[in-house]
């Protein structure tokens, strides 16, 4: 009963139990990191190249167009691999920006509080009170739409939201004893910030880092359906299936393949907003307690 | 006649959360309650005593489930019952009381609504009858105005009186068997001693049996007949209340006996065993302070009004009051973490800067201070060695390898082993973190530690091992303790001084041995008295008493005029007390009592 | 009852700070919409003009719309014109936006209405039904399946549905029109596909979070309680838990709004149905500032209203409120 004596030492790491869709979902991700790195080794063709006159060529089940042409008899799997880039690489670039931003801003609130505070957070509730989608077709018809732009718009309106979840973890964490602890031996509030606000909110932050990727990513490839998003000539997934839906006319024709470069490149999207999804699913339930079982029927 | 309850080598598990792994929390224990008598289960956390007292009404708490063994209620089994015979059971036959009635109760529901809703659901009687079996028993709880206060919602009604409504509300079907869950735990100790007799009464007057689970054996021993104790999950000893109280047979218990306190004897032996000085290390002058700035000075919500206190160096001052009193505030205050909105503090003399980012460094590393709750004192991606050479470094900028020698140094002191400095804080207990963190508070070498509650989040053995050690320290360091509780036993046991907080204002400090001699402050005469004795008979004879009669009549309210205590107190004077702040009369030895009464009517 | 009376007026006092705070935000956000379509580098002129403006003719035209006066002054002008309903002329067409938008508004809230009749009750349900046998088999795919529904961009579902129903099956038109004289029945086939997409968008989330507002009711002490004082199952989900929920509940939904008004957007630019959203995303890849400005703030209106209306009903759900000390 001594509470002087050893308890045994704290088991290693080891990996975690993702069960089967947590693997998958880690497999997917690692692949498209991959494609995205690797882009021009892996694709058969240029992106822009146009290979055929016919639009929306199935190709004949050879190597040659594995997955047919698109509206200008380009290859669409090469199509799909640099689209990858794009929207990936715009959609990452906008999450990071979105953190930078909305964690700066909501721990500076946080911690300080009081009128900085007050007044941060009712600019960012107006910001808060659009629909995302709405803040980004205002911000768009206001700025256009140029990669930097369509980065900054998304990171803008994803920060506003980062921002909210930032500053209650600051919160939080500013009234821990072990923060009170800090502040009443005298440490600046850099020193706190540094060792003791920042590496405890590590954790939630970065379960909110893969939701923030998925809601860029469908935010981006919405905004580029909708033809408000990445222009010609460069396409994202989202601008290849709006400039492909024509191919559901030629179905009649050609067959379901044609059908591919519409659906795959949407397809492509939901295999890693699924796949972020379910990691970010299986870390919340980590936590979920259980219910009376008597409620249970 | 067979028991009216037996459970035989129960078996229940339990998980953390919908994706840790089943482990055991009750491993084969075996009780029987009979008709009428009263059984105590009593044990530290995780002794599974809670989980033991809800079986009996074949309910598993959420993350259990049984694993083994039988519970027979009055012939028949009850875990092996349909949900629907279960329903039928609980709340008209067995009937339970909770910890938190402030939890427990619907938030959104009548408290009447829910009263009666027991005995309509189970068909006792009509709507009426369930109606006046209410009023009848609130009246019995000593409720004020009972017709009125069952029409309330929860959150219009003080935490004690809530705590009797759901005792009303238990026995409103007139159950056989009461489960009572630590009742009186979430209470004020001046508030418990009525609660804890209204349950008494009423268990004597139903003529019900009953479970009663809790972690104070003084408690235990004004309402139980025999006791079980257990200990992780098992079963220590069990016997009638005298033998366990007076011959245990175990070495546990034996333990748990001697971690408990003697109440503070009302002789005027305290503890303080230091000579007074006059050397003064902090003075505390009248402080006002609290949350909420306002705009042109003051604050919106006051915690502390015009609180003057003296900490002789060397000594240990305790500062006790109830739950809002502000005790906790003071440390705050005195730390710095909380700027005083008016009033001064001084070290040594000179005065210290209110707010801490004005203190220098060596202001700030000769006060120190302990915070409450061990689990969240520690950065947890730290190691305790990290933990304890910061403040080497930011105050004695002492260089990497004598930092090393001195955690070393420093964990010998709080009797912990070396290799405890590579540990993260998860993988030490409770009772190891408070040590590490009174190491922590020793690095800087301070001429004073503040403790805020340090025991109060331990279990009882575990705290009493923290107070010897606080004890061995301040002899062989001389360091000055300022020890915040809200347990008088343990500060009694332990300060020299004594520092009486009631809603934010002294009501009473003076050394211990005169703290606990009259003349009382009113206020510190119900404190004492409302502390329960670890002996059978303690509960009636102080009822008889007038001022326990009154303590429980009324909220603490915080911000009236004249002395905070009137509306409680039975020596107030109408007209005097409820309308002008009371005077202070001075005392020897520094002991200084506030209130409007002669030092001569308050023997 | 004096005690009644003024806890009445505690609530309506509660209420009416919350209607002037949503009277408050929608200014701000008309002054963001305004601002934000204000800001572009460039004016209107600019953009009527395009390539061909010299600095001749842009003095012109800014002088003929206004554009040389100060912004605050168009600003509160234009706010003037959203109360009385002039909305200005479109840059591309030179109608009054009010007439292009009037014909349009009852298509969209017919979409949108829809898609919140059948998706809002059926979520509730699901997630009640779901928050009720956590871990079960039903509960496990359920949970699932919504997480593969969330992730699916609004235009998939929509080219599924089009690829199975207009071009497979060819049972319904690719194209959603309607008009005055459409019959209930072509109104039927005519939106099925666009309300099952936006059904389908809205669904998932707002079950989810539906589910765990209920489990988060079902865990408090007072359900234990409840059970252990041996109320029916039934009595304890009906007169317990949902009264708590509710607030809960209602949050979720308006919440969700977003979601729809998201979905809107593109569905009714993937099935060329006639509606405000395809109006607007016209409208900004045409930089016609006026009919965004109309559309947007038509838009966050509507979000902000239902918001409000959540806020008004947690704050009468709320017994601490209702009945205060």
């Amino acid at each position: 009963m001594s509470d002087t004596s050893i308890s045994p030492a704290p088991s290693k790491w080891h990996l975690p139990e993702l069960g089967f869709l947590g693997w998958m979902s880690v497999g997917i991700l690692v692949f498209w990191a991959f494609v995205v790195i690797f882009a021009p080794w892996i694709a058969p063709y240029e992106e822009s190249t146009i290979l055929t006159e016919k639009s929306f060529d199935p190709g004949d089940g050879s190597a040659f167009m594995l997955l047919g042409s698109d509206y200008l008899g380009r290859d669409v799997l090469s199509r799909l691999i640099y689209g990858a880039r794009v929207t990936l690489g715009l959609a990452f670039a906008a999450t990071v920006l979105a953190f930078v931003l909305g964690v700066t801003l909501g721990f500076v609130a946080g911690i300080l509080g009081g009128r900085t505070d007050d007044i941060m957070s009712r600019i960012n509730d107006a910001f808060v009170s659009f629909p995302s989608i709405m803040l980004a077709l205002i911000l768009v018809s206001a700025f256009g739409s140029s990669l930097w732009l369509l980065v900054l718009t998304i990171g803008f309106i994803e920060a506003t939201r980062v921002y909210r979840i930032a500053r209650s973890l600051a919160q939080n964490i500013m009234v821990m004893d072990f923060v009170e602890v800090s502040r009443a031996r005298g440490e600046s509030l850099w020193w706190i910030l540094k060792n003791d606000v920042l590496p405890s909110a590590f954790v939630p932050l970065s379960t909110d880092f893969g939701l923030r990727f998925t809601y860029s990513i469908l935010l981006l490839s919405s905004l580029s359906f909708l033809g408000l998003g990445v222009q010609p000539p460069l396409s994202d997934w989202g601008s290849m299936v709006k400039e492909n839906m024509a191919a559901l006319n030629y179905v009649l024709f050609y067959g379901l393949k044609v059908a591919l470069a519409p659906l795959l490149p949407a397809v492509c999207i939901f295999s890693v907003t699924l796949a972020n999804n379910l990691l970010v699913d299986w870390n919340l339930s980590r936590s979920q307690k259980d219910i009376s079982g008597e409620l249970i029927a | 006649m067979s028991a009216l309850l037996q459970i035989n080598d129960l078996r229940v598990e339990g998980r953390r959360n919908t994706r840790s792994p089943y482990s055991p929390i009750v491993k084969g224990v075996s009780l029987e309650v009979n008709r009428g008598e009263v059984l105590a289960l009593i044990g530290e956390s995780g002794a599974g005593k809670s989980t033991i007292a809800v079986s009996s009404m074949g309910y598993a708490k959420p993350g259990c489930r049984f694993s083994g063994g039988e519970v027979i209620f009055d012939g028949i089994s009850v875990l092996d019952m349909t949900l629907e015979q279960k329903r039928v059971v609980r709340g008209a036959r067995i009937s339970y009381v909770a910890q938190s009635a402030a939890a427990s109760f619907n938030a959104s529901l009548r408290l009447d609504d829910q009263i009666t809703e027991v005995s309509m659901v189970h068909g006792v009687g009509t709507k009426a009858e369930a109606e006046t079996r209410m009023v009848d028993l609130a009246r019995r709880m000593q409720l004020p105005d009972p017709e009125n206060i069952i029409r309330k919602y929860p959150h219009q009604v003080s935490g004690g009186q809530l705590q009797r409504l759901m005792a009303v509300m238990a026995m409103n079907a007139q159950p056989d068997l009461l489960v009572l869950d630590e009742p009186t735990t979430a209470l004020d100790v001046t508030t418990q001693v009525e609660v804890l007799a209204a349950f008494k009464d009423a268990i004597r007057d139903s003529g019900a049996a009953a479970i009663y689970v809790t972690h104070d054996l003084a408690v235990v021993a004004q309402v139980a007949d025999r006791i079980h104790v257990l200990l992780g999950g098992e079963t220590v000893e069990e016997g009638p209340t005298e033998q366990i109280l007076h011959d245990p047979q175990e070495d546990y218990t034996r333990k748990l006996m001697a971690a408990v306190r003697p109440p503070p004897k009302r002789t005027g032996e305290g503890a303080g065993s230091r000579e007074a000085t006059d050397d003064t290390v902090i003075d505390v002058a009248a402080i006002d302070a609290g949350y909420g700035k306002r705009i042109g000075g003051g604050v919106v919500v006051q915690v502390l009004h015009d609180v003057s206190v003296d900490i002789p160096r060397g000594s240990a001052v305790g500062v006790i009051g109830e739950s809002g009193c502000g005790k906790s505030t003071l440390a705050r205050v005195i730390s710095g973490l909380l700027p005083a909105a008016s009033g001064e503090i001084l070290l040594d003399g000179s005065a210290l800067p209110s707010d801490v980012k004005d203190r220098t460094r060596e202001q700030l590393r000769r006060v120190q201070i302990v915070m409450q709750m061990p689990d969240v004192s520690f950065n947890p991606l730290k190691t305790i060695g990290q933990a304890l050479e910061r403040p080497l470094e930011f105050y004695l900028d002492m260089p990497a390898d004598k930092r090393r020698e001195r955690v070393a140094e420093l964990l010998k002191m709080v009797d912990l082993p070396a290799e405890f400095a590579n540990r993260r804080p998860q993988a030490l207990s409770g009772g190891q973190k408070q040590r590490v963190n009174l190491a922590r508070a020793l690095a800087a070498e301070p001429e004073v530690i503040l403790c805020d509650e340090v025991t109060s989040a331990l279990d009882t053995v575990v705290g009493a091992q923290i107070i010897e050690l606080l004890k061995r320290l301040q002899d062989d360091l001389g360091v000055t303790f300022v020890f915040i509780s809200h347990d008088l036993s343990t500060v009694a046991s332990f300060a020299d001084r004594v520092v009486v907080l009631y809603a934010g204002r002294v009501a009473e400090q003076g050394p211990t041995a005169q703290i606990l001699s009259p003349p009382y402050h009113p206020y510190t005469s119900l404190l004492l008295h409302s502390v329960p004795e670890m002996r059978v008979g303690w509960l009636e004879e102080i009822r008889e008493t007038e001022t326990a009669q009154l303590a429980a009549a009324s909220v603490v309210e915080i911000g009236a005029t004249g002395c905070p205590f009137h509306k409680r107190c039975p020596m107030a004077i109408p007209g005097t007390c409820d309308v002008k702040d009371p005077p202070i009369r001075p005392l020897p030895n520094g002991h200084r009592i506030a209130c409007h009464r002669e030092v001569a009517e308050l023997y | 009852m004096r005690g009644d009376q003024r806890e009445g007026q505690l609530l309506t006092k509660l209420i009416l700070r919350r209607l002037a705070l949503g009277a408050i935000t929608l200014l701000v956000v008309s002054l963001i919409v305004f601002g934000g379509t204000e800001i572009l580098p460039g004016d209107v002129a600019n953009a009527i003009l395009g390539q061909g403006a010299t600095p001749e003719n842009l003095q012109v035209i800014r002088k003929e719309l206004g554009l040389d006066r100060p912004a605050y002054i168009r600003y509160f002008e234009w706010l003037g014109g959203l109360f009385t309903g002039d909305l200005g002329n479109s840059l591309a067409t030179q109608r009054p936006v009010s007439d292009i938008l009037a014909p349009r508004l009852p298509k969209t809230l017919l979409l949108g209405g829809l898609a919140a009749l059948i998706a809002v009750p059926l979520a509730v349900t699901l997630g009640l039904y779901t928050a009720m046998r956590p871990g079960s088999w039903f509960d496990r795919s359920l949970t699932t399946g919504s997480i593969a529904m969330v992730s699916a961009p609004e235009f998939l579902i929509a080219t599924l549905l089009v690829l199975a129903f207009a071009v497979e099956l060819r049972w319904l038109p690719a194209i959603a029109r309607i008009s005055e004289s459409s019959s209930p029945g072509e109104v039927f086939i005519a939106l099925a596909m666009p309300v099952a997409t936006l059904t389908a968008a809205v669904l998932a989330p707002m079950m989810r979070m539906t589910r765990s507002a209920i489990l988060n009711v079902l865990s408090h002490p007072s359900i234990e309680m409840a059970i252990l004082k041996g109320v029916p199952r039934r009595t304890i989900i009906l007169k317990h838990a949902l009264p708590n929920a509710i607030a809960p509940i209602i949050n979720v939904i308006a919440v969700n709004l977003a979601y729809i008004i998201g979905g809107v957007l593109v569905v009714e630019t993937i099935f060329s149905y006639d509606g405000v959203a395809k109006l607007m995303v016209d409208g900004v890849a045409a930089r016609d500032l006026p009919v965004v400005q109309a559309c947007a703030m038509f838009f966050c209106a509507i979000y902000i209203v239902f918001n409000l209306i959540a806020d008004v009903v947690s704050i009468v759900a709320n017994p601490r409120l209702r009945h205060s000390k």
